[in-house]
């Protein structure tokens, strides 16, 4: 399994730390079910056995943050994105939404 | 059921061996049982066999996708160990050792238990108090730790690496009971003494579903048709969270691929269990010979049985500081088991919100030495609708309350514990 990390191109998998699935979101503290979000979002997870988003840092790299979708069954990598492109698509479709 | 003894074997030897008969029955599954159990691992079948022993159920099956056996437990590395420091957890592991050191006797199957000893090497000061504190934590608990200095483990060990330049070994915490099991013996042990208890077990048999109404289980769907069942307990360990989503329920858990190594078999080397404190490594020989050794887990979520380049790599690292003439072996093979690792790195034996549907799993890298006190809790579990003592602690709503059992002190990284 290698990387391609859209900065420094397909590195070896030891360059990388992995940091887990990417699509948990801290939850809104004031929400009336605060408590039993905050518990989903730290403790419990999807863990599909097809595709995976998840983080990965590139830390013997350009130390980029980047989400990775990856079947897990086979290690397929099927996209790679930086993870600020992700957040600031995300905050712009909230826009949309507002 | 065929006895197994010295007497049989002998009797058999004179007939060329024409006697012996299957192990276990290739059971058809029937249309509805009292308790069905998933996955026929280590876990399920050590289940099956108490439901059936010591709590007298009398209709119990165990539903296996592929065959038994072909899980982790047979693919780990054997180990047996009691020394762990936590207060939930040393009394669950300490009642698994006792079972072990009783088990051969009680299912009339050879699993070559062997106490031949495990020894963590600590290589720093700071580890050596670390190390104190957790023997003196067994030693309250009554299981058996001895911090030995380093010559004490120069007298076991001559030919490790003591005055390596950054992994000088100060000395060891050793656990003399602690030592291997063969894996699939205990497999096909557990299997067998089941089955001549009346439980079905039923091989390629996936499950594919499970049939739930008004907040109860009443059956699940498998591949080979529907099976009524009031009581289903699930034990799929890597697949956990997968037989989990069929009932609709995430865990607290993610799969990781952890790897194991054998090399050419070889004259004996090493007699006990010896594991590397500075990196991860641990290594003991098996009867055949073979070196075998382990690491880390590869640290990505993964259903995939096989694992990458750089975490051979670092085992490999880490074996060579620990006993350099490890370079001149070459590995035989090497392949991967899917972990289901918990949020905190301990186990979950609990009930779930589903009244019937009881679940077993997050035994991390360290569930083979739990199988007996796993299977005779989960059994007490399922029969009397009632956690056994020793595995309370054990609950899926720990998670909410605060009551976590980190025994690594890794917090929510599953890779990390
Ligand atoms: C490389 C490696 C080394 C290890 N070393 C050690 C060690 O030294 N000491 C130790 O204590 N532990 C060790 N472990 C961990 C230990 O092997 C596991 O924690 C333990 O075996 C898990 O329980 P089990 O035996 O029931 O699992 P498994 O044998 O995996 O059983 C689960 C079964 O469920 C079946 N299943 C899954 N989904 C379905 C379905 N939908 N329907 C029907 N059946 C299904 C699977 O086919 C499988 O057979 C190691 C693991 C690995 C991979
Ligand atoms: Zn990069």
């Amino acid at each position: 399994m290698r990387i391609t990390c859209p900065c420094c191109g397909e590195r070896s998998l030891d360059e990388f730390v992995y940091h887990g699935d990417a699509t948990v979101r801290r939850p809104d503290a004031s929400a009336p079910d605060a408590m039993t979000q905050f518990t989903n979002y730290v403790f419990i997870r999807a863990n599909p056995a097809g595709a995976h988003r998840e983080l990965w840092y590139h830390s013997a790299g350009c130390h980029a943050w980047l989400v990775v979708t990856r079947v897990v069954a086979t290690h397929t990598i099927v996209g790679v994105e930086l993870a600020r492109d992700v957040a600031a698509r995300r905050v712009h479709e909230n826009r949309e939404v507002a | 059921m065929q006895s197994y003894s010295l007497f049989s074997v002998l009797r058999e030897s004179l007939r060329g061996h024409t006697g012996w008969r299957p192990t276990w029955r290739d059971a058809a599954p029937k249309t509805a049982y009292d308790i069905v159990v998933i996955g026929g691992g280590g876990h399920g079948l050590a289940t099956a066999y108490y439901l059936a022993k010591k709590f007298g159920e009398a209709r119990v099956a165990v539903l296996e996708k592929g065959w038994i056996g072909g899980g982790n437990v047979g693919r780990n590395t054997t180990i047996v160990r009691s020394n762990y420091m936590l207060p939930g957890n040393i009394p669950f592991y300490e009642m698994s050792m006792k079972l072990w050191e009783n088990l051969e006797q009680d299912i009339n199957y050879n699993a070559m238990v062997s106490q031949r000893g495990v020894l963590n090497l600590c290589h720093s000061d700071a580890q050596r108090d670390a190390f104190a504190r957790r023997g003196n934590a067994m030693r309250i608990h009554g299981v058996d730790a001895e911090l030995l200095d380093r010559e004490a483990v120069r007298r076991m060990y001559p030919f490790l690496d003591f005055d390596n330049g950054r992994f000088p070994i100060h000395g060891g915490l050793l656990q003399r009971r602690g030592g291997t099991v063969r894996h699939d013996a205990v497999a096909w042990g557990y299997a067998r003494a089941a089955d001549s208890h009346g439980v079905d077990i039923i091989q390629n048999c996936e499950v594919t579903g499970f049939r739930i109404q008004n907040g109860a289980v009443t059956g699940v769907e498998t591949t080979r048709g529907f099976i009524a069942s009031r009581k289903v307990g699930v034990a799929v360990a890597g697949n956990s969270s997968r037989v989990m989503a069929l009932a609709g329920r995430h865990m607290p858990i993610e799969s990781h691929v952890l790897q194991a190594f054998v090399t050419e078999g070889l004259k004996p080397v090493i007699d006990g269990v010896v594991t590397f404190g500075a990196g991860h490594f641990y290594i003991s020989q098996s009867d055949k010979g073979g070196l075998v050794f382990g690491g880390d887990l590869d640290g990505y979520n993964s259903y995939a049985q096989r694992g990458n380049l750089p975490v051979i790599e670092d085992v490999c690292e880490g074996g060579m500081a620990l006993m350099p003439r490890l370079g001149r072996v070459r590995i035989l093979r090497s392949w991967g088991g899917i972990m289901d690792m918990s949020m905190d790195g301990s186990p979950i034996i609990d009930r779930t919100d589903i009244a019937g549907l009881y679940f077993n799993g997050g035994w991390c890298y360290g569930g083979f030495k739990a199988t007996p006190a796993s299977g005779l809790c989960f059994a007490h579990l399922i029969s009397r609708d009632e956690p056994h003592p020793l595995a309370r602690v054990y609950r899926l709503d720990r998670f909410t309350t605060g009551h976590a059992i980190d025994e690594k002190g890794m917090g929510p990284h599953p890779n990390l514990h």
